[in-house]
């Protein structure tokens, strides 16, 4: 187990260069970013040159990257064109995001986890006809309009909730934006779940925990969803770092200043540090999350042994 | 069926969390007491530069600055006319020698007072090139300034020999050129004092910047929001007449707008273009829709051999005749533009050196004439028109698309003009800068200060910084000398006219139209209005 976990942290230090390499050059590839500083009129030459020189631009690409490189293993992230360092901008938008990717995880789980079990059990039903239905319209329909329909209907409308989060984003102004933003994911979690838990209810094991005359609640939770729950889970995990960087659209909607925020803006502005800096922390995020879920399945499944 | 029951509970656990939301929702919009004290809460965008008052180039960072700080000269929010401020007088004998004299009352917020050197060091701060101040060039006219801030290299000095601190309330300014307007280019912001803390200790004064306007900053979370709060002991006489004002920078100015419909915030001073076909039904007269100081252009690449002929002329002149102003303004823009026929705007007035129709028949909408005048010019250079805009910000797809349809309506030829979009401002940017692109493109000029000579020396003087398509002509280099060198205001203003009429018989760039500065607010605030700037006038807002 020590040993998997170790052999899988070494695979990460290749993907780490990789990425961020790649991301470093696809953003530096893209023009210079001081022409776009100084708004509809032209930086003056000398005052253009000294800020290149102050970023780093001034130089060959790869030497950028190490410089780069090199600072970030001090922690240190670099500076934003407005002078913010990245690292500043980051603790403020991380746990925003976190906070926003934990409710739509938690409805994930519970919604979505819930209604596959309802429906994998009862398949064929009215019910199941009708979640399959509703979910195919979730995925079916883009985040952005479920997002501004929501908006709209509560906030504007009914006046249920404002229509955009605070600056603050506390945990119960983000229970709608979550909830947009877990919509589609939630739809497939619901059909994983569904599917899954169907194939299994007529396992061997779970008519032997039937024939032993388990209460019924045992014999789901414990042998049927225990059982199910592998493929589900494989999906959650790669879906947190799924959500965490794809939350440009629903940050936009409620105007959560969070990772997506900050990446729309380092992109609009060109400024490279901001992209890459936070591209690298959702990457790591990215590879934790996988791995979690490896260890998870060991847990769900003893057979299962890392060695 | 206890399955059944189960997903039920979870769909009631929903209900419940969704009702629980909307107890911590509903409650406290809007925040503050009514009233004299009661908060103005306001949509902002996070400004791109530091908050340095020679570094902030764009709207939104200019707004905080216009609430903290005061300069010499102030320009009236509804003429635009510069007036004195700190300025005591402001007198010369020869445009090219100033005295300045300012009033002895003037503190900053932390108590210092604002004395003659608080003004030379913020001037010599803000052209220092080692300071990389983005508006720098605003104290080019300063005696010293190319020893302070060289075109290249690094700079010999750091002081502008041409300021020179005469009494704690008396300094001169010597400019390198005779300049009778320069007066009234002080109400720009680079030219505010700057308190000492500002130089002691930079980092803390940057996270919470300290002025001598009327409101004062109370807490500012970089990225998100800012509260300002009126300065009681303020010594000037706009005097804010609200409590304070709440800025909340937006992701997105749809979910302002939304906001603002919804009651949760009280001013909205950008309007979505998608929203204005609502905005009447949604806020009826509490929408403002006024001139700014903005004219948005296109421009051709005089560095392109091909539209530097005199033929050239014609066919701009024939692309001018071919757009549809009016049709363009009216269904694109909703009337939040209106069709330019000079280079200037209309918040100069006619005193300032706006004039209707300068621009002539050039400017009229006339199919036939356009036509005539293309093929006489020898048609497109190279065929066909590529008008290249930034696709990330602004809408300009749909005037760009607009605009060359007009062109090949009236040339009925489907190809004669195209759009062509480029990811980013910022490389859009780079490209028009560097001078990459063959083809015309959008330009827009959003004026520094209300004068006709800030609308076209940057932008048509041969090798101006703003001159991106580098188009020269001695004439009109001649006329704005002469017309910087008139010590009467009203002759130096025609002689810019006869300038601009240059313009009218070379059309370097085509006037496309004025840009209206558009707002919103909600029925829980009263006397709002925009300056010339399209900037609201925050301390005159009152809460009800």
């Amino acid at each position: 187990m020590g040993r998997y976990v170790i052999r899988r942290l070494l695979q990460m230090i290749p993907v780490f260069f990789g990425t961020t390499l790649l991301i470093f050059f696809m953003v530096n590839v893209l023009g210079d970013p001081i022409a776009g500083l100084c708004g509809e009129r032209r930086c003056d030459p000398a005052t253009a040159a000294r800020l290149a020189s102050e970023f780093g631009l001034d130089k060959p690409a790869w030497q950028q990257y190490l410089t780069y490189l090199g600072n970030i293993f001090t922690g240190d992230f670099g500076t934003a064109f407005n002078g913010d360092k990245v690292i500043d901008l980051m603790g403020e938008a991380f746990p925003v995001t976190i906070r926003l990717t934990i409710v739509a995880i938690v409805f994930e789980i519970v919604i979505g986890i819930s209604l596959g079990v309802v429906t994998g059990l009862h398949r064929g039903r009215p019910i199941d006809t009708g979640v399959l239905i509703l979910t195919l319209v979730v995925i079916a329909v883009p985040t952005f309009v479920t997002g501004l329909l929501l908006q709209l209907l509560l906030g504007v409308e009914w006046g249920i909730i404002k229509p955009s989060v605070s600056s603050e984003a506390p945990l119960d102004e983000l229970i709608v934006p979550g909830l947009v933003l877990a919509s589609v994911s939630l739809a497939y979690v619901t059909r994983l779940t569904r599917t899954s838990i169907a194939e299994n209810a007529r396992a061997d094991y779970v008519r032997t925990a039937v024939a032993k005359g388990l209460p019924r609640r045992r014999v789901i939770v414990r042998h049927l969803l225990r059982n199910s729950l592998i493929p589900v889970v494989t999906f959650i995990g790669t879906d947190v770092g799924a959500l965490m960087g794809g939350a440009i659209v629903t940050e936009r909607i409620f105007n959560i200043h969070g990772v997506g925020y900050q990446l729309y803006q380092g992109i609009l502005r060109q400024s490279s540090q901001t992209v890459v800096g936070f591209v690298t922390v959702l990457v790591l995020v990215f590879l934790a999350a996988n791995l979690i879920v490896d260890l998870l399945y060991a847990v769900l499944d003893p057979r299962i042994r890392y060695a | 069926m206890r399955g059944a029951t189960r997903a039920r509970w979870a769909v009631g656990a929903v209900a419940v969390a969704l009702t629980a939301t909307a107890c911590g929702g509903g409650g406290d919009s809007g925040g503050g007491g009514g009233g004299a004290d009661g908060i103005v809460s306001s949509s902002w965008g996070d400004p791109q530069n530091p908050l340095e008052p020679a570094n902030t180039n764009e709207v939104q960072g200019g707004k905080v600055l216009d609430m903290v700080f005061r300069g010499l000269v102030r320009y009236d929010s509804k003429t635009g006319q510069a007036k004195n401020e700190i300025a005591e007088k402001i007198d010369s004998s020869d445009s090219q020698n100033f005295t300045i004299t300012i009033k002895d009352n003037w503190t900053f917020s932390n108590g210092e007072k604002v004395t003659a050197q608080s003004f030379v060091d913020a001037w010599n701060y803000g052209a220092a090139l080692k300071n990389n101040q983005k508006n720098a060039y605003f104290f080019q006219y300063i005696d010293g300034y190319d020893k302070v801030h060289p075109e290249s290299g690094s700079a010999s000095v750091d002081k502008l020999s041409g300021l020179k601190v005469v009494n704690p309330t008396t300094f001169t300014v010597k400019l390198s050129q005779k300049f009778s307007l320069w007066p009234d280019t002080l109400g720009y912001a680079a030219f505010v004092p700057l308190p000492k803390a500002f130089y002691s200790d930079h980092d803390s004064w940057l996270s919470k910047p300290i002025g001598n306007g009327p409101y004062t900053i109370e807490s500012y979370s970089k990225g998100s929001s800012m509260n300002l709060r009126r300065w009681d002991d303020y010594p000037g006489s706009d005097k804010a007449q609200n409590g304070g004002i709440d800025l909340k920078v937006y992701t997105d100015n749809n979910t302002a707008y939304t906001d603002l419909t919804a009651g949760n915030l009280d001013l909205v001073d950008d309007v979505p273009a998608s929203q204005l076909k609502n905005v009447q039904a949604d806020l009826g007269d509490r929408y403002i829709n006024t001139p700014a100081g903005l004219i948005q252009t296109l421009s051709f690449p005089f560095y392109v051999k091909a539209w530097n002929t005199p033929g050239a002329v014609k066919v701009r002149q024939g692309l001018s005749m071919a757009i549809n102003r009016d049709q363009i303004t009216d269904q694109i823009f909703q009337k939040t533009r209106t069709p330019a026929s000079d280079w200037t705007s209309p918040v100069l007035g006619e005193e300032g050196g706006f004039k209707e129709g300068l621009c002539g028949p050039s400017c009229d909408y006339d199919k036939a004439g356009a036509k005539k005048l293309i093929e006489e010019g020898g048609g497109i250079p190279g065929g066909q028109l590529k008008i290249s805009y930034n696709a990330d910000t602004g809408s300009h797809k749909e005037w760009v698309d607009a605009v060359c349809n007009s062109i090949n309506n009236t040339l009925g030829n489907n190809k004669a003009c195209v759009g062509d979009p480029i990811g980013t401002f910022a490389d859009f940017r780079s490209q028009v800068s560097t001078q990459k692109l063959t083809g015309a493109w959008r330009a827009g000029w959003q004026m520094d200060y209300p004068l006709i000579q800030n609308f076209l020396q940057p932008l048509y003087y041969t090798n101006a910084p703003s001159n991106d398509g580098k188009w020269s002509n001695d004439e009109f280099d001649g006329l704005v000398n002469k017309a910087n060198a008139e010590t009467d205001k009203a002759k130096a203003v025609s002689t810019f006219q006869d300038a601009e009429k240059v313009l009218a018989e070379q059309m370097p760039v085509i006037p496309l139209w004025y840009q209206n500065g558009s707002a919103g607010y909600s029925d829980s605030v009263e006397n709002v209005s925009l300056n010339v700037f399209s900037v609201p006038v925050y301390n005159e807002i009152k809460v009800k």
